[in-house]
């Protein structure tokens, strides 16, 4: 007899005990997040889905908002993102253009670094602010579609600009030398090289600066978003009703609103988000399916 | 073409012509006072430890190193007699004359034709019609020894390609804008030994159409498939002369020292 054994010792016993312990903490934690999301998303569908019917997406709303439908916010949500997008997407891209390709490394870029991450962070309500002294007052864009979308663009910018500047900085450097060498000028080679190949990561600013723009009620709520309008936006230098803030008003300042309008106006955000989020996320399995290099 | 005021080149001119070429990356001289002609038609290699400047050499003959801006070149290169850096030359220009193809194969991301045409798009004046631009893949790659490999797959990815055939597309995709000499900076050192020798024998194929200076560390290559050699040791040209005399009976002593392996 030998005392050869290959059963754990006492700490090898508590150090697995721990082990396991941990995992289950970890799991929990992870669960508790899932909760919030998935409980939302639960009570906004059996609250709101007897609120979501076609009569409700197409009417107009009256009384505030306490009866009729929700069309012009939804006609006005898809305004006043689309005039954001058509600002902030071409400023973006440009300016992540010049970060990643033209750009030498001095104290000009990396001040211009600093101050689009110290942008993302700037509130909301600061944006707004800017805003109306920006674009209402000083471009006498007046209370319109042109100054909200344009509020939203500033607001959104920094988010565009960093992951088109990712997305193209993911392009090897060997593409760039082999037509440099072929004798292709910057612009030629990020016309034709560059560009085609980034994608992916022009998509995803699209998506973040989409969401953004569709759940923000701050910046639009003084610079072109309105309590209510039963006609639907004629042009860029028309107020409009706007999702999220028909979802503020609804919740918070009209009275006698029936129970499901509230939620179901949420939904219907939510429903946006999720479905242009769908649209951006299949494009981009799309470009990333194809293999590249 | 490229325009020039000097006269047309007459014959007998060296591919290329250093004179007391200087280079600096910022406080450190990465070539010094190189004189050298590499003569038209010609394979010539060269050699030489790493560090001592043969990638700096070539990069200055096609005006890649102006990029960086740190760089400070003084002395001239005459590619076919024009003065490259002269104030009306074009680099644009220049890089399409003198064709580089690196160490890694790296074609673009595009079709095995698309990589073929693109030098002649970007300088392309108007639309080539289809049938020319067919004529210009065919041709191309039937010089590289890779069409009866591809014609059938012109369409698909070049990085689908093995390692040896995309080395070989990126010296076909050169050909299309007529370049007059064609640097290859160790085109081989990423290959395995049999396409190796295949794109040596590609190169062996080029000369006399094209003037060829290439780049490498294996004395064995440099022997076989030169017909003159270049020595460099620390920024400097130490011998030039044909490879046979080279490796049989090199004039100076650090020539031979490398050679057989000494140093370096
Ligand atoms: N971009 C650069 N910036 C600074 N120094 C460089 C750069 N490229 C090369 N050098 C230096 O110049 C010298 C010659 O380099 P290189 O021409 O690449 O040598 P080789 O190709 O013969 O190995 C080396 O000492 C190298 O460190
Ligand atoms: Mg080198």
């Amino acid at each position: 007899m030998t005392d050869l054994t290959f059963s754990p010792s006492r700490t090898e016993q508590r150090a697995l005990t721990n082990q396991r312990l941990l995992r289950l903490g970890f799991l929990a934690v992870t669960l508790l997040l899932l909760i919030p999301a998935g409980a939302i998303l639960a009570v906004l569908v059996i609250e709101g889905a007897p609120g979501m019917t076609w009569e409700f997406l197409t009417e107009m709303p009256r009384d505030g908002g306490a009866a009729g439908g929700i069309a012009t916010a939804l006609v006005g949500t898809v305004w006043l993102t689309a005039t954001a997008l058509a600002v902030a997407l071409p400023l973006g891209v440009a300016a992540a253009i010049y970060l990643s390709e033209y750009a030498r490394d001095n104290w000009l870029t990396r001040t211009i670094n600093i101050a689009i991450v110290n942008l993302a962070g700037v509130p909301s309500i600061v944006h707004a602010l800017f805003g109306v002294g920006a674009f209402v007052y000083f471009m006498q864009f007046g209370k319109s579609i042109l100054a909200a979308g344009c509020t939203l663009a500033v607001m959104t910018l920094p988010v565009v600009i960093v992951s088109t500047r990712e997305s193209l900085q993911a392009v090897p450097h060997s593409f760039r030398e082999a037509c440099w060498n072929m004798g292709a000028t910057r612009w030629q080679t990020i016309w034709r090289i560059v560009l085609p190949n980034s994608g992916s990561g022009i998509l995803t600013g699209l998506i973040l600066c989409v969401c953004r723009a569709v759940g923000e009620t701050a910046p639009i709520m003084f610079t072109g978003a309105v309590f209510l309008r039963q006609v639907f936006p004629n042009g860029l230098f028309d107020k409009s009703m706007a999702l999220s803030l028909h979802l503020f008003n609804v919740s918070t300042q009209v009275t006698d609103v029936p129970r499901e309008i509230p939620f179901a106006v949420a939904l219907t955000l939510i429903l946006v988000v999720l479905s242009m989020n769908g649209v951006a996320i299949y494009f981009r399995m799309k470009l990333r399916g194809r293999k590249k290099w | 073409m490229r325009t020039s005021t000097t006269a047309p080149t007459p014959a007998g001119h060296a591919a290329i012509t250093a004179r007391g070429l200087n280079l600096w990356y910022g406080d450190f001289q990465a070539l010094h006072d190189v004189d050298l002609d590499i003569r038209q038609g010609l394979v010539t290699s060269m050699i030489g430890p790493s560090g001592c400047g043969k990638s700096t050499f070539l990069r200055s003959c096609n005006r890649i190193n102006e990029r960086l801006d740190y760089v400070r070149t003084t002395g001239t290169i005459q590619v076919l007699g024009h003065d490259i850096y002269a104030p009306e030359a074009s680099r644009i220009q220049v890089r399409r004359h003198v064709g580089m193809v690196f160490q890694r194969p790296n074609p673009l991301p595009l079709s095995i034709r698309d990589n073929v045409l693109f030098g002649t798009r970007l300088h392309g004046t108007g639309r080539r019609s289809r049938r020319d631009e067919d004529e210009l893949v065919e041709d191309a790659l039937r010089q590289v020894l890779l069409w009866d490999r591809v014609k059938d797959r012109l369409s698909r990815k070049a990085t689908s390609l093995s390692l040896e055939e995309q080395q070989k597309l990126c010296i076909a995709r050169l050909l299309p804008t007529k370049p007059s000499v064609l640097l290859m900076d160790e085109p081989c050192s990423a290959l395995d030994p049999e396409a190796t020798s295949a794109v040596e024998e590609l190169i062996w194929e080029l000369r006399g159409r094209y003037s060829i200076l290439i780049v490498t560390h294996n004395m064995a290559q440099a022997r076989r498939a030169s017909d003159e050699c270049v020595f460099m040791l620390m920024g400097k040209v130490i011998e030039h002369a044909a490879t046979e005399q080279m490796f049989v009976s090199p004039a100076r002593r650090e020539t031979a020292d490398y050679i057989e392996g000494r140093f370096g």
